[in-house]
């Protein structure tokens, strides 16, 4: 985004503060602005009044234009399952943060049969892993045509196209990407890839079916070319792939390429190759090693570019072991540096207690409040669970720091109103705020106990100390 | 349409810290270690050179630790003998360096005196030839006395204290590495600030030679706080990188750390909605390469690291992106 303050923006708005955007003050609105939570056409009078007036629309024209982000963002797919890759306005995430994670693609292709396409589908459609309370998934499939029939190419297309996901397809051959793009352009699929040698022939299809494309090059020069000469043309929607090559000279080669079009994009404000990048961590298993070692190689390259601007990848392995440490790594990666994920506190009644059943405490950090109520729950343990704000800090860190403290223990006690809920006053803390206990028991005037240093032991510490047995 | 790649450079220089000496130099290593010396980002290597590799050393401890199996089964034979293990790290594991961690010391463990430690330090040196990493127990009372006693007897080696911290004597332990001719490990937690004060202070009041200062900004696991962990250390090694004299010091790395992830050891996972973790002696080694790439990728010159397996890729990643 060119503009850094939202005086810059302001100009461009109605100044009425009218607050139909949802904020009080024009003023506000540009600030978010700023922080890439709304978008100029969120504001409505503004909108409306451009409707009529030309001289409004070339205003909210030039707005649109200086508050868009350095890297063009591409949407994959349609609906409310779309994914969108780029977007990205820096180089490394504490300048700001990054805004759309990697999207994740595993391929299918069609020589496979049916039913084993249907088995890898499933897998992707149905992955899912529990991290700080949402479940992180995989975004599309990638169709590779391996057949080079147009035919056999359509008719699995087709059959993916029928779980729902974003897709790319994979082909060089125009033929078999016009029959698949016959089929399923609708769905807005990306298309891979035009190359020095089929270009003219993937202009024609992307303009003719409205979909995003691939241009693919190892030659930077060439790339860029294929980029302009795309635009010139009338395509908006264009990602980059500079050819992931999998070991030695040529991986690093590729890591170089990448770093290079990503940092001429934003800090050399080279337009002609601000577009997302495409990576392809499957070349991996171009290589000769077993089925191990390949995987993890994949894995390798996937978190490198995880790490250095890749938006958009080609997977092929979709064993858990492999999937996890990535899916992990891109939401580490892509989440806000500005703000802690953090939970709502107060108090959460963890299956069905009653007012015998033990009371915890944590923290209202994302990742320990998940922990901790996972285990709880998955751990088959009734009990009350006070979640203490800690400005979303963890236990050890909150303790160390000053926001887990014995008289917001007391607070929070009050506020939840925990005391009218059960009939003992025995409250349990986690192994590593020990320290707090004679405070809490002196501010509070409850009995602490010291619960184990992990979450995942409360089951084990529970059958030793619960019901307490002092009175 | 020409590419023009857009050209960085900045006006800082990492500074170059050698670990181990040789005969010739004062002690009795047959390599040395040298990290630090770039101008660029990790791996940059198109916008300057980089002179030194990130290197690897292995955790070796003077008593059984609690061991995820995945790594304890590499250890099986070793677990009771430091000098085997370390043995075992460098001839079959290529560690480029070994970390020995003397926690019997610690005075809620088996309160083991520093002079008696001291010993274990004497007999590792003896077993390999490689530089030596020296760890005390984490006590913040202990630890000073552990690693002066440490310090004394390997006089000359050149070995790296592990470590100095704000909340202990840094002072003593400092002062240890200036008489011995040693490296400090200056350890803080997360926090770009601290870091810089921590620095100063050897530098400034203990009086520390600039080639002998590494930093440990402290390393999370995948998944447990990772992300604090790469930006704090791509943030220090940019300041450095852009001349902030207090920061422009190599990185070190906990690399182990990913080993307390559940993801790395737990047998599958507690919630019942998750798709199925699969193997976790395939899950644990990946957990610590992908933990150890990421700081890599930061800007970590050396990691501490356990698995082999492990060990191995993050070596092939490091040659490969280096070329
Ligand atoms: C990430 C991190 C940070 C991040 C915090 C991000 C966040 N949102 O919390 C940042 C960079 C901000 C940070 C800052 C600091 N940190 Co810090 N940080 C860590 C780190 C690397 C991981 C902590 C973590 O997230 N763990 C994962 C979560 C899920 O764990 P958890 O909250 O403890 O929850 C577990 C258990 O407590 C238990 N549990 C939780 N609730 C309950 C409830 C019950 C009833 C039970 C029984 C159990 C239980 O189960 C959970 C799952 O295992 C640790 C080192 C490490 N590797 O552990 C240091 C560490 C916690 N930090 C430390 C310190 C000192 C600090 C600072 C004070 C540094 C400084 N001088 O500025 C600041 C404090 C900032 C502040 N409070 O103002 C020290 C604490 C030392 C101590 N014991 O006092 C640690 C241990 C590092 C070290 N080895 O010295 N830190
Ligand atoms: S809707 Fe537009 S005019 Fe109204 S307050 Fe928001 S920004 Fe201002």
């Amino acid at each position: 985004m060119k503009v850094k303050s939202p005086l810059e923006i302001y100009r461009y708005l109605p100044q009425t503060n009218c607050g139909e955007c949802g904020y009080d003050t024009c003023m506000s609105f540009a600030a978010q602005i700023i922080e890439r939570t709304v978008k100029p056409t969120d504001c409505p009078p503004l909108v409306k009044e451009a409707e009529k007036n030309p001289k409004v629309k070339k205003k909210l024209e030039e707005l649109i234009e200086i508050t868009s982000p350095e890297v063009k963002e591409v949407i994959i797919g349609k609906g409310d399952k779309a994914v969108k890759i780029g977007g990205e306005d820096v180089l490394h995430r504490h300048e700001l943060t990054f805004f759309n994670p990697t999207a994740l693609f595993y391929d299918v292709w069609d020589t496979l049969d049916d039913k084993e396409i249907d088995e890898r589908c499933s897998k992707v459609v149905e992955y899912r892993k529990f991290y700080v309370g949402e479940f992180l998934t995989l975004d599309g499939i990638a169709v590779r045509c391996t057949s080079n029939d147009p035919k056999r190419f359509r008719e699995v297309v087709k059959r993916v196209a029928g779980y729902g996901k974003p897709m790319i397809l994979v082909s060089l051959n125009p033929e078999c990407m016009r029959a698949a793009l016959e089929e399923v352009a609708e769905e807005r699929p990306l298309i891979y890839a035009a190359t020095e040698d089929n270009w003219r022939e993937f202009l024609e299809l992307a303009l003719e079916f409205k979909v995003p494309v691939v241009v693919r090059s190892k030659d930077l020069n060439k790339l860029k070319s294929l980029a302009v000469t795309f635009k010139e043309a009338g395509v908006e929607d264009i990602v980059l792939d500079p050819v992931t090559e999998p070991v030695g000279e040529g991986l690093k080669g590729t890591f170089e390429r990448v770093i290079q079009l990503r940092r001429t994009a934003i800090l050399g404000e080279d337009k002609d190759v601000a577009y997302p990048i495409m990576i392809t961590p499957i070349a991996a298993w171009a290589l000769e090693a077993d089925e191990v070692s390949k995987a993890y190689w994949e894995t390798v390259i996937a978190s490198i570019f995880i790490v250095k601007y890749g938006d958009v990848m080609i997977l092929h392995c979709l064993e858990p072991y492999a999937i996890m440490p990535i899916v992990t790594l891109r939401y580490n990666i892509y989440t806000d540096p500005r703000t802690p994920v953090q939970v709502e506190p107060g108090l959460r009644e963890i299956n069905n207690p009653s007012p015998d059943d033990p009371v915890f405490i944590t923290t209202n950090f994302a990742l320990t409040y998940y922990t901790v109520e996972s285990d709880l729950t998955s751990g088959n343990i009734k009990g009350w669970l006070l979640v203490l704000d800690t400005e979303g800090l963890g236990v050890e860190v909150s303790v160390a720091g000053g926001q887990f403290t014995a008289a917001k223990v007391k607070d929070l006690i009050k506020e939840t109103k925990i005391e009218e809920k059960v009939n003992h006053r025995y409250l349990i803390i986690p192994g590593l705020a020990a320290r707090l206990q004679g405070a809490i028991e002196d501010e509070t005037g409850w009995k602490v106990l010291v619960g184990p240093m992990d979450s995942g032991r409360i089951k084990g510490w529970l059958e030793q100390h619960w019901p307490p047995k002092e009175k | 349409a020409k590419f023009e790649p857009y050209k960085v450079e900045y006006p800082g220089k990492i500074e170059e810290v050698t670990l181990g000496a040789t005969r010739a130099e004062g002690g009795t290593r047959e390599v040395t270690i040298t990290v630090g010396g770039e101008r660029s980002l990790a791996f940059y290597t198109f916008d300057a050179e980089m002179p030194h590799l990130p290197v690897i050393a292995i955790d070796v401890f003077d008593r059984r630790p609690m061991l995820a199996k995945a790594v304890r089964e590499h250890y099986e034979d070793v677990l009771d003998d430091p000098a085997e293990w370390a043995r075992k790290a460098v001839r079959e594991f290529g560690a480029d360096l070994v970390t020995l961690h003397l926690i019997s010391t610690d005075p809620l463990l088996d309160d083991r005196p520093a002079s008696e430690a001291a010993k274990t330090v004497e007999e590792v040196l003896q077993a390999v030839k490689v530089p030596l990493i020296i760890g005390g127990s984490g006590n913040k009372e202990k630890d000073p006395e552990v690693l002066e006693k440490a310090a004394e007897v390997a006089e000359g080696e050149r070995v790296m204290l592990a470590s100095a911290t704000l909340d202990m004597d840094w002072e003593r332990i400092g002062n240890a590495a200036k008489k011995y001719g040693h490296v400090v490990l200056s350890w803080t937690q997360m926090d770009i600030n601290n870091q810089k004060t921590l620095n100063r202070y050897l530098l400034k009041r203990v009086g520390l030679p600039r080639d002998s200062l590494i930093m440990d900004p402290t390393t999370a696991a995948l998944g447990y706080g990772l992300d604090y962990a790469f930006t704090n250390m791509e943030r220090i090694r940019i300041s450095g990188l852009r001349g902030d004299q207090d920061l422009n010091f190599p990185i070190s790395s906990g690399t182990t750390n990913a080993w307390g992830a559940r993801e790395a050891w737990m047998k599958d996972s507690p919630i019942e909605e998750d798709t199925p973790w699969g193997p976790r002696e395939l899950r644990g080694p990946i957990w610590e390469i992908v933990t150890g790439l990421t700081l890599a990728l930061a800007g970590v010159d050396i990691f501490m690291m356990m698995h082999p397996g492990a060990v191995a890729v993050l070596k092939e990643i490091i040659n490969t992106l280096a070329g």
